[in-house]
């Protein structure tokens, strides 16, 4: 009898080596990438700027005053203006996606079974070209001289001299090309386990088409949704690629505002609390979705 | 309240109202064998029939045929006298209740019972009134608000019979309802589905395997094998007088032997001669029941009764309400035969025992290979 606590603790004791060990290089490389520098960057926050941009002592809170829009110059819309563009574009962005995303999610799941990893893999596999190549690509399909643009004037849609491309619409098109395959896959994954059942259900209780597909299939892919309006909008919120490419100067968004910040007109204090402020965003965003999810019922794996 | 509808309706169209008419139908999956082969069928108005079949029968491809998931290859389907053909699912006034269930998860008891009635435009003050009345009726107003996944396999059955009820539909299709419930629950549910049917007069297609279910709830039944309807009676009459040896074996134990006639009321079978009140015309089967066989001890065996074999029990499955005896004759022909145990112990015989049959003319029946 005497020995079985120790036995216990000894057990106890393997099992907690164990999760360290098999634990620990994940939580090392957090550490060292993820948590140092996110805490560098919120010190730097609260730092002056020199002349070359540097971060120098006195402390300040001068940083956040310049991200809300205050300066030298008195107040200025310009970065709030910058944050709902984001929003805008990154919102669209998603919305576009998803809209794309439902007719191909059920294209591919009307194909034999045989034949649906091969689709879903030319729809992964642009992925695996460098970004810049491919919304390059979009620069020259879109740009001035180009049959979509033609198209464009004809309508009347954008000035005979201009192209689709730079410009807001373009950063659009570019961001849900790119984050195209992050929708679709975990929509596919929850299209997958759909209940055929339900959908004849609704057919039976007299429900068809739009009111069919809203009524069984949507609310059994919403999970699936969810989890691709996250994966979708975040990074597309905080994209630097494309608006620098696609973008100009009327589509600027956050991330080319941070980028600005540490590289063409240095200031990493201001930098830094961009940073800081897109990030708290960022989370709350996460929270209000969460709480979303939650009152929309039965989409629990879409809750990150 | 549930039958208005049929009383609005004219007069020649309501006589036909909840029937249902298969002409040839048939129905091939892609590269097989026919899964329904030119089936003709006539469902009656407010009867409470059965499609009876083992599984793979095609006896839930015929139930989904009618509710519009499936179109048949060949033939046509008529409801209450209308022509399917062009009438997509959600066009038919033909409500299922599913072997799942498929109660929609994010919507709680109210709203499910209410999505038909919703999806035909009816408006709040009504639809509240009519969910409500059905609810009362199937006792499950007290949980109104919970959603599916937290109710119980029983409610959830009567959820789902109450969704489709309250559309007051010409006909219920119920696929395997009560497959997934334990016996008592299935027993009870039975019950109450069949003294619903009766209440609201409707047309009621179920779909079993049971063939305990199957006679207890049924008017007539339909009998089931490879696609084809092997015999379509009432009750009594499928159990009582198998057409074939798949009707006779599927509804129940039988006892099935050749027979070659020797007069007009005699034939020769392995057992040895038997009298037969059918008349005969030539070469067949003859069935017994086991519950139609009479066993007594061999010392009080009757004099002068046609069909009488001497013999001895080998088997006695003792099964509460009665036990089942496997008893082997003077020349090796073995019988099944059923007792009821209604005065326990000096009724009941233990193997080894001697005991003599009697096979009563009019219990034996000549059905078809």
């Amino acid at each position: 009898m005497s020995t079985m606590p120790s036995e216990v603790a000894i057990e106890a004791g393997r099992q907690r080596l164990r999760l360290w060990v098999t634990a620990g290089p994940g939580l090392v490389w957090i550490m060292l990438f993820l948590l140092i520098p996110s805490a560098i960057l919120l010190g730097i926050a609260f730092f002056s700027a020199d002349d070359y941009g540097n971060p120098v002592l006195p402390l300040s809170l001068s940083p956040f005053q310049q991200v809300a829009g205050y300066s030298l110059l008195g107040w200025d819309s310009g970065n709030i203006a910058i944050f709902l563009r984001s929003l805008a574009q990154a919102g669209t962005a998603t919305l576009v996606s998803a809209a794309l995303s439902y007719p191909l999610v059920f294209f591919i799941m009307s194909r034999p079974e045989s034949l649906r990893p091969l689709l879903l893999l030319f729809i992964i596999l642009p992925s695996w070209t460098n970004q810049v190549v491919r919304t390059y690509a979009w620069l020259e399909l879109l740009g001035p001289n180009a049959p979509v643009s033609w198209l464009a004037h004809a309508l009347h849609l954008v000035p005979p001299d201009l192209g689709l491309a730079p410009g807001s619409f373009a950063v659009t098109t570019g961001l849900a090309y790119n984050y195209l395959p992050y929708m679709i896959v975990p929509l596919y994954a929850s299209a997958e386990k759909l209940d055929w059942t339900l959908v004849e259900a609704g057919r039976d209780l007299y429900a068809s088409g739009a009111r069919l597909f809203w009524s069984t299939v949507f609310p059994q892919t919403l999970p699936g949704l969810l989890s691709g309006v996250i994966f979708v909008a975040i990074p597309a919120f905080g994209d630097y690629v494309v608006p620098q490419l696609l973008g100009g100067d009327r589509a600027l968004m956050i991330g080319s505002l941070i980028a600005n910040q540490f590289t063409e007109t240095p200031d990493w204090p201001y930098g830094a609390a961009l940073t800081i402020i897109m990030l708290v965003f960022t989370g709350l965003g996460l929270v209000a979705f969460r709480i979303l999810t939650r009152k929309l019922g039965g989409a629990e794996e879409a809750t990150i | 309240m549930l039958t208005s509808q049929a009383q609005a309706l004219p007069a020649a169209l309501s006589a036909k109202r909840g029937a249902i008419s298969l002409f040839g139908i048939t129905r091939i999956f892609a590269g097989s064998i026919a899964a329904i082969d030119h089936i003709d069928l006539d469902i009656h108005p407010g009867e409470f029939f059965t499609l009876l079949g083992p599984s793979g029968c095609g006896k839930t491809t015929l139930l989904r045929m009618i509710a519009g998931f499936e179109a048949p290859d060949d033939g046509r389907i008529l409801i209450s006298g209308r022509e399917m053909q062009d009438v997509p699912a959600h066009k038919r006034a033909v409500n299922t209740v599913f072997q799942s269930y498929a109660l929609f998860p994010h919507l709680n008891v109210e709203q499910n019972i209410g999505f038909g009635l919703r999806m035909r435009g009816i408006k709040n003050p009504e639809r509240k009134k009519r969910v409500d009345a059905i609810m009362e009726l199937m006792q499950i107003g007290a949980f109104a608000k919970r959603s599916a996944a937290q109710l119980s396999g029983g409610q959830r059955q009567r959820v789902a019979l109450a969704r489709a009820l309250v559309n007051e539909p010409e006909v219920v299709l119920l696929d395997e309802p009560l497959s997934a419930l334990d016996a008592k629950l299935r027993a009870e549910l039975q019950i109450e589905l069949l003294r619903m049917q009766k209440r609201l007069g409707m047309t009621f297609v179920f779909v079993t395997h049971d063939q305990h279910e199957a006679l207890v709830m049924s008017d007539r039944i339909g009998v089931m094998s490879k696609g084809k309807i092997e015999q379509v009676g009432p009750v009594l009459d499928v159990y009582e007088k198998p057409k074939n040896v798949f009707v006779a074996e599927f509804l129940g134990l039988s006892n099935i032997w050749p027979f070659t006639p020797t007069g007009a009321h005699t034939a020769q079978t392995p057992l040895g001669e038997l009298t037969i009140a059918a008349p005969l015309q030539g070469p067949g089967l003859a069935m017994i029941r086991p519950e139609k066989i009479w066993i007594y001890n061999d010392t009080a065996v009757p004099k002068d009764q046609a069909n009488l074999f001497m013999g001895v029990v080998r088997e006695a499955i003792y099964m509460g309400a009665s036990t089942q005896y496997r008893i082997e004759l003077a020349n090796g022909q073995s019988v099944l035969a059923f007792d009821t145990n209604n005065q326990a112990a000096e009724r009941s015989w233990r193997p080894d025992e001697p005991v003599a049959v009697e096979l009563k003319p009019d219990n034996i029946m000549l059905i078809e290979p």
